[in-house]
């Protein structure tokens, strides 16, 4: 009896000491180059440092200075304005895709690829044919506007303009994601449903609207939050499209800190503004895991 | 009838417009890349090229190591898939099959590392790399960057789809949990090793945040950052940066066409990119 019982127990110590091993490289790579990089970079945002030495405590003084910063206002502003347009731009763009996709059409497969394409492209290429593309002077969409009549648009020297090339040229860039998850989504859905909407009459929009919607309510869920969660930390377009600017009318919150930390040099200011990107990034997702969570209770 | 064919028509359509949309761009990048500098400087619409010439690549070629950036971003893409394949599959197996006190949390807080851009840390992160002497060497890209926990959620749920009864019947004979993991988990993985692998290698072949702080010697760079530093060399002769940039591009195109299956799966189950 007794040895029954220590010889399972030792089974179940050895999986267990098995299970931290296994885990264990994965672990240590995390630990080592994300968990304490973090704990330091809140320590630093207490500090005023000056390139790589050791900074001194200032307390709240990064955080004070940011308060009374307006470009960095402006970037969080500018944050808060590129999430909420990119997210459900990219999100219904995607879902009309999808479903395009998901009907009756020839060569489908060859649209579907050429729609996912984008993906394949790193984030310094795409920014650089945007460049391309929106070059205010001699480029493509320059002239394309001039052929058709269109005033000419100051892309590079408009704030509004040079921002509005951001959010387009992300879209290109991102739009297939978003249409792949709802794809996999709306393969999912069993045709009879819609065989049994029809069959009460529902015309196509009633069926888009009640069948297909709420059916890829957790596609809708993950995307949400992996766009939003994207769109806080755009860097790669920002960075080479425009670089901020013009006048920082394109800084957003992860340029600004590079800008701090590695132009400027202010590494305990870049690492405050990197712990209220996290903080930001923290509360948002608590807030959604809450409200999807009463939405499961209700529902 | 006349009506379901109309509309049928309508979406062709549609969907027509739409790829010419999104190819146009990676077209003009072509155009652009094979057209002579006085073809570019012409005011008119001109959609393709007058003359097609190699002078772009040729003056890329001579003026920057086209080649040794080329076999960097191979270099650390690789190694870094091979880690990530790795590391994930033996924390899949772990997590799937293995009961330890804690697990669950130590899941959880390894998937949540997942919401943390790299400007957050990168300070501490730059002075990290350094201590350890790693700065100036490919592993200031590479071990960073394999930190990730991205694959661990897919590789946890593919395992978990492995017949228990399999590794209870090893187990009866004998098998150890090593055994048990070289001898079934890892030929039963294949599709998600293929995922993996494929998934990390474009994702580390494209990134350029990391990378841009961690490679300064012009001998190291990757291909991305070759190509802003290339940009900023040439200015506005597109010519030769869109020569660049499909050298930059056309691997990963060519691998994602070909192994799309592995990609789109990649894609729709972990979500992460």
């Amino acid at each position: 009896m007794t040895a029954v019982a220590g010889g399972r127990r030792r089974r179940l110590a050895r999986e267990s000491l098995a299970g931290y091993a296994f885990l264990s490289p994965n672990l240590v790579l995390l630990g080592l180059f994300v968990i304490v990089p973090l704990i330091s970079a809140v320590v630093i945002s207490f500090q005023r440092t000056d390139g790589f030495g050791a900074g001194t405590f200032t307390g709240l003084d990064n955080y004070s200075r940011l308060a009374t910063d307006p470009v960095f206002w402006q970037s969080t502003f500018n944050t808060a304005l590129f999430t909420a347009i990119v997210t459900p731009a990219s999100m219904l763009l995607g879902l009309g895709a999808a479903v395009l996709m998901n009907s009756v059409l020839p060569a489908r497969g060859l649209f579907r690829s050429i729609l996912i394409l984008p993906m394949a492209i790193s984030g310094v290429a795409t920014a650089l044919i945007g460049v391309l593309v929106f070059d205010q002077n001699n480029g493509v969409l320059d002239k394309l506007l001039k052929f058709v009549g269109l005033p000419p648009v100051e892309w590079q020297s408009g704030g509004a303009a040079a921002f509005a090339s951001v959010v387009i040229v992300t879209l290109w860039w991102r739009v297939g994601f978003n249409m792949l998850i709802y794809l996999a989504g709306l393969q999912g859905i069993s045709p009879e449903l819609y065989e049994a909407a029809r069959l009460d009459g529902a015309g196509g929009w009633q069926r888009f609207r009640f069948v297909t919607v709420p059916l890829v309510g957790p596609s809708s869920f993950f995307l949400l939050i992996m766009n939003v969660i994207y769109s806080f930390q755009v860097f790669d377009i920002v960075f080479v499209l425009t670089g901020g600017g013009p006048q920082n009318a394109t800084s957003v919150l992860v340029t600004y800190a590079y800008n701090n930390g590695f132009v400027t040099r202010d590494q305990g200011y870049a690492a405050a503004i990197g712990v209220v990107l996290l903080v930001i990034t923290l509360v948002f997702t608590a807030v959604q895991w809450r409200v999807s969570r009463t939405r499961d209770l209700v529902d | 009838m006349t009506d379901t064919l109309r509309f049928r028509v309508l979406r062709v359509v549609l969907a027509a417009v739409i790829s010419v949309v999104v190819i146009f761009p990676l077209y003009w990048m072509i155009v652009v890349a094979f057209s002579s500098r006085a073809d570019l400087l012409g005011g008119t619409l001109r959609l393709w090229p007058e003359t097609i010439t190699l002078a772009n690549f040729e003056r890329v070629f001579s003026a920057f190591p086209v080649a040794t950036w080329f076999g960097n971003s191979a270099a650390i893409a690789i190694t870094v898939a091979l880690i990530t394949v790795t590391v994930n599959l033996l924390g899949g197996y772990a997590l799937a099959h293995l009961r330890f006190r804690g697990s669950t949390a130590l899941f959880l807080i390894a998937l949540s590392t997942l919401m943390i851009p790299v400007q957050v840390i990168m300070v501490p992160l730059f002075g990290l790399v350094t201590g350890l002497g790693l700065y100036g060497s490919y592993w200031a890209v590479i071990l960073p960057t394999a930190a990730s926990a991205f694959g661990l959620f897919l590789a946890r749920q593919f395992i978990l789809a492995i017949p228990r009864d399999l590794i209870e019947a090893a187990r009866m004979d004998g098998a150890g949990n090593w055994r048990v993991f070289t001898r079934i988990i890892v030929p039963l993985s294949k599709p998600l090793i293929a995922v993996l692998f494929f998934m990390s290698l474009l994702q580390t072949w494209n990134d350029f945040a990391w990378p841009l702080i961690a490679l300064k010697q012009n001998a190291l760079f990757t291909l991305p950052i070759g190509l802003l530093y290339l940009q900023g060399q040439f200015g506005s002769d597109y010519g030769g940066t869109m020569a660049f940039a499909l050298i930059n591009v056309l691997p990963m195109v060519v691998l994602f066409l070909v192994f799309q299956r592995y990609f789109v799966q990649g894609f729709a189950r972990s979500g992460i990119r």
